[in-house]
């Protein structure tokens, strides 16, 4: 989903087996007088997040990996960022947007908490930070200097006594469902989150919601079925729960994998040995 | 005269309309392309081992045709005919899928009588990787490939290319993520047929709902030892609910320039003779109405 | 394994094997149709549901009109972000103007303010295309249609959107009568004059037509009814005056609340 690095002075790199660093920020070598930087596209990416309403709460699963292009560079890294007591972010795409992000946020949330210590300060409601969040992705869109990311914010509503699911992405594009997925995830593992979601709630969404365990079971064969067929996707994964209570992160798990059958497959073709 | 038409056997080459295309296709800039992009299509083998069922293959299809995001058939077929044992689904141009299907179907017919046996699905993909391959992906027919022949249930994907995969199950078109994801979390070896049905519509279904380029209905094939079972339109999921208004025009709606009326109604004296022109005693002379169609007796009628 | 150039599912987001694009596209286009019919004394504004990018489904449910005032809604169409953004800034407008004057902006001032805030981005355009529809100073329903940087027209009916192409010629021949000569005799026809309960169900076979024959086209339709003060309700809250499947609901007044009402119709769509 996320583009590939390349090479500044190579068009073509058509397996994208070896991603050269560049530095785009700023192209004169008097990084002063250059050009402002901006990210053009990305190069450490985290692929899919995927997002369920279930009873009482919502879970969002992201797997461990950051890729640098086709390597997998960095096999244990959390996507999943909690922020506040009833909040949860879950981020695919450039990882150092990411982390610029989380520091930014981190440092908002403190100062909210300083203000929550003295006055009757409200804390900050999951509609409140994903409201900040688009407006910060659309207004870096529009400034043609994106955050380049795609975002699921998940969240428990201490007013309405509800779950909070939307998504965010670099465009600034934003959108809600009982069900969510980002890149990847949004063509493999969204058809199964909604067949689940719609055989218990029905399509209008007014029967009951998948219970914990269930909603755990279809998350963790939606990341099975990414690990099988995106090939930027790792076997290690987190589930984030949030409800009223808070948000808890799972560690790290895998997958059981089958691949049995396998061994009786010979060739592509008219190969029998 | 009075002949009578002579009786052809059914079979073989039809190349009746080659004439009025070539036409068509001088006088536009060459015959137009319909295309459909947008489609899930998939294969299951089944049977076997434990399941005490007959080893076989299900294929599957979506019945949503698009020229680009115009929904150009709601009701097309994409599972295409081989042999009696081999179906072939297609994805890609529409016209691709048609042309190169019935191609290598008539050349697996005559493979089959050369030969004296019917002919194997690894002959119909060899066939087909190497027609593809040599237009270097300019035919744009992506296959999903099924049969039952002597060697077994077989399985595979042709891609435009040439390019082939042979796999317990396979998905292609733009709806095959939503329906490989399908088969990843629930195929098992050697289901019975009746799961194996239940399971292919499901990926369908799930390309049918998820992806924008399929819809409507989902066409199911079985393929097993014992022949091939049809099952068109095996489930409607998509049918259309009631117009709310009647778009009924008042006659004389249309508004026209100029009136004239003809009669469609041509007599001709046929004469039957035999010999020099002489009047054969006993055969009627009828009069042979041509071309009248449904109320055509008072000049044309506008059916309201 | 790089099986082919060209995926058979390939779509501008997938990853190819072509020269990468290196410049940020700042757009993208969300699918979905909008329309708008004026009556008499009554406005009508609709929207699917469906917010879609490339062959996927974002959404089965994201708005595309909105209330702005008692007295008018707003149709938006084309990139979500711009329109969700473009709509929030009208809203904030409108609401320093009450401030500033202590009333409502009236329909026809709405439609000059959208103009210059369209033009104003004329060279980092919203592309948006806009609906205005509601009930003008002299209580009659009006229908406003821009383009993305700011052209508009008062018209009696406008499609935009996705299917604009395959409703707007069917509005023209049911609303504007085009290609229909009235009976010898008869009156002449006069667009803008229809019945609601006509212009509901033409509103509704836009929809379900747009869906059979548009794969971005589906999922559910909003209707919004703005109605003049003092107008009956009787054609639309009636017994048996909806069709199976509709559910209303009367807006609250947004304002002081002038006597003009707004009804909001839901009907579902084809999902496929």
């Amino acid at each position: 989903m996320w583009k590939q690095p390349s090479p500044a002075n190579s068009s073509f790199n058509e397996f994208n087996t070896f991603p050269l660093p560049q530095t785009q920020r700023g192209q004169s070598s008097h990084a002063h007088h250059g050009p402002v930087g901006h990210t053009q596209q990305p190069l450490v990416t985290g692929t899919s997040v995927l997002g369920l309403k279930y009873e009482g709460g919502v879970m969002i699963a992201a797997d461990n990996l950051a890729s640098y292009g086709s390597l997998a560079r960095f096999r244990d890294i959390q996507r999943l960022h909690p922020l506040g007591k009833h909040t949860l972010l879950g981020v695919a795409g450039d990882m150092s947007d990411f982390q610029w992000l989380k520091k930014e946020l981190d440092a908002l949330l403190r100062e909210e908490d300083a203000l929550a210590l003295t006055d009757s300060h409200p804390s900050l409601s999951p509609k409140n930070i994903y409201e900040l969040l688009s407006n910060l992705f659309y207004a870096r869109r529009s400034k043609m200097n994106p955050v380049w990311n795609a975002v699921l914010v998940g969240g428990w509503d201490k007013v309405k006594q509800e779950s909070f699911l939307a998504y965010v992405d670099l465009l600034g594009t934003t959108y809600t469902a009982p069900t969510l997925a980002t890149g990847f995830g949004a063509h493999l593992a969204q058809p199964l989150l909604r067949e689940a979601y719609e055989a218990k709630a029905g399509i209008d969404g007014n029967g009951p919601l998948l219970t914990k365990e269930e909603a755990e079971k279809v998350l963790e064969d939606c990341m099975k079925v990414l690990f099988y067929r995106d090939a930027r996707s790792l076997n290690k994964y987190q589930i984030a729960t949030i409800t009223s209570e808070g948000v808890s992160i799972s560690d790290s798990k895998s997958a059981d994998t089958y691949w049995k059958f396998a061994e009786g497959l010979r060739g592509y073709g008219a190969q029998t040995q | 005269m009075v002949s009578k038409a002579v009786e052809a056997p059914n079979v073989g080459f039809d190349f009746s309309n080659y004439a009025r295309n070539e036409f068509f296709g001088q006088r536009l800039q060459g015959i137009p392309k319909a295309t459909s992009t947008g489609t899930t299509i998939v294969g299951v083998i089944f049977g076997g081992g434990d399941s005490g069922e007959e080893p076989g293959v299900c294929l599957g299809a979506d019945t949503r045709a698009t020229g680009g995001p115009i929904v150009a058939d709601k009701n097309c077929e994409k599972i295409h005919y081989l042999t009696p044992q081999i179906r072939c689904c297609g994805a890609g141009t529409a016209a691709d899928t048609e042309f190169v299907t019935n191609l290598i179907s008539s050349n697996l017919e005559l493979h089959a009588l050369s030969q004296g046996r019917p002919a194997r699905v690894v002959t119909a993909m060899t066939m087909l990787k190497q027609y593809l391959f040599r237009y270097q992906g300019h035919v744009g027919a992506h296959l999903v490939l099924g049969g039952v022949d002597v060697t077994g249930p077989q399985l595979f994907t042709v891609h435009a290319h040439g390019s082939t995969d042979k796999l317990p199950y396979v998905t292609m078109g733009s709806g095959s993520l939503a329906a490989m994801a399908v088969f990843e979390s629930s195929f098992k070896e050697n289901m019975k047929r009746e799961e194996a049905i239940a399971l292919v519509s499901r990926a369908i279904r799930s390309g049918i709902f998820n992806d924008l380029g399929s819809g409507s209905n989902v066409d199911v094939a079985v393929i097993t030892k014992n022949g091939t079972e049809n099952l068109r339109n095996y489930e409607m999921p998509n049918e259309r609910g009631l117009k709310s208004r009647n778009y009924k025009f008042r006659r004389g709606t249309t508004a026209w320039t100029k009136e004239s009326i003809r009669s469609l109604i041509v007599s001709e004296e046929v004469k039957s003779t035999t010999g020099a022109g002489k009047d054969q005693g006993g055969v009627e002379v009828v009069a042979v109405p041509t071309g009248a169609g449904a109320g055509g007796e008072e000049g044309m009628e506008i059916d309201s | 394994m790089a099986l082919y150039h060209n995926a058979p599912m390939a779509h501008s987001q997938e990853p190819t094997a072509a020269p990468i694009e290196h410049r940020f596209n700042p757009y993208s286009d969300n699918g979905g149709s909008i329309l708008a019919i004026s009556g008499k004394d009554f406005s009508v504004i609709a929207g699917d549901t469906r917010q879609s990018e490339g062959y996927n489904i974002q959404t089965r449910y994201a708005r595309k009109v909105w209330q702005l005032t008692d007295k008018a809604v707003l149709a938006t169409n084309g990139f979500a972000a711009d329109g969700n953004n473009f709509v929030k800034r009208v809203k904030q407008r409108l609401e320093w103007y009450e401030h500033a004057h202590h009333k409502p902006m009236g329909l026809k001032s709405i439609a000059r303010m959208i103009q210059t805030m369209l033009y104003g981005k004329r060279f980092f355009p919203y592309y948006v295309y806009n609906i205005l529809g509601g009930i003008e100073e002299d209580g009659s329903g009006a229908v406003y249609s821009f383009d993305p940087v700011g052209s508009y027209e008062r018209e009696a009916c406008r499609a935009a959107g996705a299917a604009q192409s395959l409703i707007q010629p069917f509005l023209d021949n049911q609303i504007y009568f085009k290609n229909q000569q009235p009976e010898p005799g008869s009156q002449p026809f006069i667009p803008g004059n229809l019945p609601l309960a006509t212009v509901l169900s033409l509103v509704v076979d836009s929809f379900t037509s747009a869906t059979e024959r548009h794969i971005e086209v589906g999922d559910g339709m909003e209707i919004y009814i703005v109605m003049n003060k003092g107008r009956t309700t009787d054609d639309l809250l009636g017994e048996g005056k909806l069709q199976k499947g509709m559910q209303i609901e009367e807006l609250g007044a947004l304002g002081e609340g002038s006597g003009e009402r707004t009804f909001l119709v839901r009907q579902a769509l084809k999902r496929d």
